[in-house]
């Protein structure tokens, strides 16, 4: 018998185990076996005792029937059938198989044709290739890519920026970046698919306030603040960002930036600006809707918009803070992903900025010819035009809609039609009619650039006026 | 944060079997760093996905590349439903069509947002979608934007997928159990962090039996796999008709950007119309599909020379050499035996720093990876051979991962493999493998 001293030598517990009682033997031997069979057994779902025999479940797979992987589209759809562009979608471009001149693709500063351009980019696929074979992260990086985000930062005048590979990806990425579950997004009406896409990656909690009208953003804003004093401790952790536009891709308006200034200090949210339409546009030396208003660019915490207008090349890029862009760098999912932007593209793109920092006169120059066309295209009887004056991409919209939208997409593509026979190229803004949260309704869009003469804006007008008078009677 | 230096290492030469690495160096532990101007010549690459050796700067994919830079320009600047739909693109499309043996076919500028914005396009609520373990990022995203129901079944596991399509069909939705609208299966050629190929025929099998419909994601594997270089349905001899939804990308084997999407005509027809990326999102860049298009011509064979045979056998070649051995040596390799992605166990995070530095000081940029994008502890080093490696590079690289290992104690293995073509025959008794 072991003593209180616990000495627990071996010899002495084989000693006890002889001398136990039988029935206490049996016993623990019975609960360990039962101990390992508990342990080793499977665990069992309690709806698995169902009631369907292997027959019954085998004809429920037979009888299945799924839908087809597509419903079919007729043949007539309006989007089903593109036009084809021979040859470079400059300023004289040939839409299947007419000479037109170009007021429709977003080459606004001129840049897709200039030799500067192309040259820098031949120099770069001379000695890159095309691809870059990588994501980032492995061996994608080139010094190119630094070059041009170290030239991005500068222009625009904040710390650091980060380029993306696609433009859509750039605003979709770097939303659900840093809004997550629980944070709360005040967004326009009017903002584009791609804010929307990124908003609806982030599975935050959104609020729509109506297009431009601050008093509906301030009070959403009020409201949050009243919850946000019933629950403290939450309010504290949750994020608030409010997420606009400068030039509105939808309506061609502009956003009024010193009040959402004025309401981002008072409320404590952070804004992100789309800049895709107003970079290389507004502004003294085209830096934005900042510079247009003569806002410090360090309010705005985030500035995001892709290359694939002005800089006439294709891509993304975001620019703020140091510590913001930094965050991208691991969480961006359309930049950890996915392959760089190859090398020549990101050429071309230092190139168009060379080019819009040595002329900065070209940014008044589009804005007097989108002023001067704004002002021909009034008083067009049944179109009405909605944008801004100094907008270079602007809608024309019924100005009675028939009451089916079908209907209406109809008759401006026989204007449309009936502008190109005549040597306009145009295009009507396209939607994606289901997916859309506010569909806008069906427009023209007429894009104003710097290399159309004033004889050609003239002319431009005239004929969408004959057709308009022509279709519309 | 410490071992960040073995990322993002940038590179100033055409990404092919060797490239040059800028030297970076840090003082404060890789929170920042600064460029000593010095550039590391001559690395062999064993990183960049430049399965074919297309990722070249000379050449006739760079030739007519240059050419159509300069008539078209660089950027298209409009979408593609809107005027941005150039005759290249047509040309393209029809190309792909023909390559993959499809009806028709559909680029888009970007690989990871032809897969986050197809999906949703193709299933909405009131479908399934069964995906794989470890499908990529981009799968996972359109997964989750189309709004349908995810269930995930075990890596490359067939009775996983068989016992949850039977009880999807059996039991309908959760809750209410009404019937599934669809069920899509989503799938990739080769995973690109296992280095493992798709059981294709099963999963065939399977999808026909229980009428569901298989997307098939052939990022890694299109003109890497098969004896003519069309993916994994080459691979394994099956009929493209088979697969529903036939995805890939044009970055890895074919040197430039984007991603494609092949098969029936309805589907294209709907996808034209519907797709998130052709109503909003700007298209291709033309000298990037004309380098696409010369370099589809080339592994089909059409361009006239033999080049696109022999770069795909010299990269199957490379791969059965480099896995046996690699295998040989005693390291743990994942993966299928034919797949060009080779990835080496470490499995010690600590392990990841160490080998990336080491092989960049003997000259050998190598991909390491660790958390999150694998399980914490089986990080692993991952190679990515190419038809440009040549059996020298691969030699100087397989003698230095020998050093490496024997250093870093990286030689896992208990199998012991005799190389037995090796060497004449003599006297040795050959060993049995042992467990």
């Amino acid at each position: 018998m072991a003593t209180a001293a616990e000495q627990w030598v071996l010899v002495e517990m084989v000693q006890a185990l002889y001398e136990a009682p039988a029935y206490h033997l049996i016993l623990e031997g019975i609960l360990i076996l039962w101990i390992i069979r508990l342990l080793f057994s499977k665990t069992y779902k309690l709806q698995e005792r169902s009631d369907l025999t292997v027959k019954e479940k085998e004809e429920l797979i037979e009888e299945w029937q799924p839908e087809p992987l597509v419903p079919p589209v007729s043949g007539d759809h309006p989007a089903l059938n593109y036009n084809v562009v021979s040859g470079p979608p400059s300023h004289n471009i040939v839409v299947n198989g007419k000479k037109c001149v170009n007021f429709a693709s977003f080459n606004f500063l001129g840049l897709l044709d200039d030799p500067r351009v192309k040259a820098a980019a031949l120099v770069s696929l001379r000695k890159y290739g095309v691809g870059t074979c990588g994501p980032r992260g492995f061996y994608g990086t080139f010094d190119v890519h630094l070059d041009l985000e170290d030239r991005l930062a500068k222009f625009m005048q904040t710390e650091e920026a980060i380029i993306y590979s696609y433009g859509f990806a750039t605003i979709a990425s770097a939303i659900p970046a840093y809004s997550k579950r629980g944070d709360i997004v005040f967004v326009d009406r009017a903002a584009c698919f791609a804010i929307q896409k990124g908003l609806q990656a982030s599975r935050s909690d959104i609020q729509l306030f109506k297009h431009n009208d601050m008093a509906d953003l301030e009070r959403l804003l009020k409201e949050q603040e009243i919850e946000d004093q019933k629950n403290p401790r939450k309010a504290r952790v949750t994020r608030r960002f409010i997420v606009v536009e400068g030039l509105y891709m939808n309506t061609g308006t502009i956003c009024p930036l010193p009040e959402l200034v004025k309401l981002k200090y008072k409320y404590k949210a952070r804004i992100f600006l789309e800049e895709s339409l107003s970079f290389g546009v507004l502004g003294e030396h085209g830096r934005g809707v900042t510079e247009h208003f003569g806002i410090s660019i360090d309010d705005i915490d985030l500035i995001s918009a892709n290359m694939e207008n002005s800089l006439a090349s294709i891509g993304g890029f975001c620019c703020g803070r140091s510590f913001v862009i930094d965050h991208q760098r691991l969480s961006g999912q359309g930049y950890c992903f996915s392959a760089s932007l190859p090398p020549l593209l990101a050429a071309a793109a230092i190139e168009a900025l060379n080019i819009m920092e040595e002329n900065p006169g070209i940014f008044s120059v589009l804005r007097e010819k989108c002023k001067r066309i704004h002002k021909a295209l009034q008083g067009i009887s049944g179109l009405k035009v909605v944008g801004e004056s100094f907008s270079p991409a602007f809608h024309l919209q019924l100005q009675e809609s028939t009451g089916s939208r079908e209907e209406d997409v109809k008759l401006l593509q026989e204007i449309v039609n009936h502008c190109m026979d005549r040597s306009i190229a145009l295009t009507q803004a396209r939607y994606l009619e289901k997916e859309e949260k506010c569909l806008p309704p069906p427009s023209i869009r007429v894009v104003v650039t710097v290399e159309q003469t004033d004889e050609e804006l003239e002319r431009a007008a005239r004929t969408i006026k004959e057709v308009a008078q022509a279709v519309l009677l | 944060m410490r071992i960040r230096d073995n990322w993002n290492r940038p590179i100033c030469s055409v990404p092919g079997a060797r490239v040059d690495i800028m030297e970076r160096q840090s003082h404060d532990y890789n929170w920042s760093f600064k460029y000593t101007g010095n550039i590391i010549k001559g690395v062999i690459n064993m990183g960049s996905y430049n399965y074919l050796g297309f990722a070249r700067n000379t050449g006739s994919c760079q030739e007519a590349a240059a050419k159509v830079l300069e008539e078209y320009g660089v950027g298209v600047c409009s979408t593609r439903q809107e005027i941005g739909n150039l005759d290249k693109h047509e040309e393209l499309e029809k190309l792909v069509a023909s390559f993959l043996g499809v009806e028709a076919a559909m680029a888009y500028g970007m690989g990871f947002a032809t897969n986050s914005m197809n999906i949703p396009a193709l299933v909405g609520k009131g479908c399934l979608i069964l995906s794989d373990e470890l499908n990529h990022a981009s799968l996972v995203l359109g997964a989750r934007l189309s709004g349908a129901t995810i269930r995930i079944f075990k890596h490359n596991n067939m009775q996983s997928l068989e016992k949850l399509l039977k009880d999807a069909i059996v039991y309908g939705q959760p809750r209410t159990r009404r019937p599934w609208k669809k069920i899509l299966i989503l799938v990739e050629g080769i995973y690109s962090m296992e280095g493992s190929i798709v059981r294709l025929p099963e999963v065939i099998a399977l999808k026909k039996k229980y009428k569901a419909y298989l997307y098939l994601d052939e990022a890694h594997s299109i003109g890497a796999l098969g004896p003519t270089g069309r993916g994994v349905v080459d691979y394994f001899g099956l009929d493209p008709e088979d697969v529903d939804v036939m995805m890939g990308t044009f970055t890895k084997s074919f040197g430039a950007s984007g991603g494609y999407i092949g098969g029936k005509k309805e589907l294209i027809d709907y996808l034209r119309t519907h797709s998130h990326s052709a109503v909003y999102a700007t298209s291709l860049s033309p000298p990037v599909v004309e380098q696409i298009v010369t370099s589809m011509k080339c592994i089909m064979g059409q361009d006239g020379t033999t080049l696109g045979k022999e770069c795909i056998q010299q990269l199957a070649e490379n791969t059965r050499y480099f896995r046996r051995r690699l295998k040989e040596m005693g390291f743990i390799i994942y993966g299928n035996e034919d797949s060009p992605v080779v990835p080496l166990m470490l499995y010690m995070p600590a392990k990841i720093g160490a080998f990336g530095r080491e092989m960049l000081k003997r000259n050998i940029g190598v991909v390491v990876v660790g958390f999150p994008a694998t399980p914490i502890i089986e990080s692993r080093a991952r190679f990515c051979l190419s038809a440009a490696h040549t059996k020298e590079i691969l030699d100087t690289a397989l003698k230095e991962i020998d050093e490496v290992g024997d250093l870093l104690q990286l030689k896992y293995s208990r199998h012991r493999l005799v190389p037995l073509l090796d060497r004449p025959f003599d006297e040795t008794t050959y060993e049995e493998t042992e467990d």
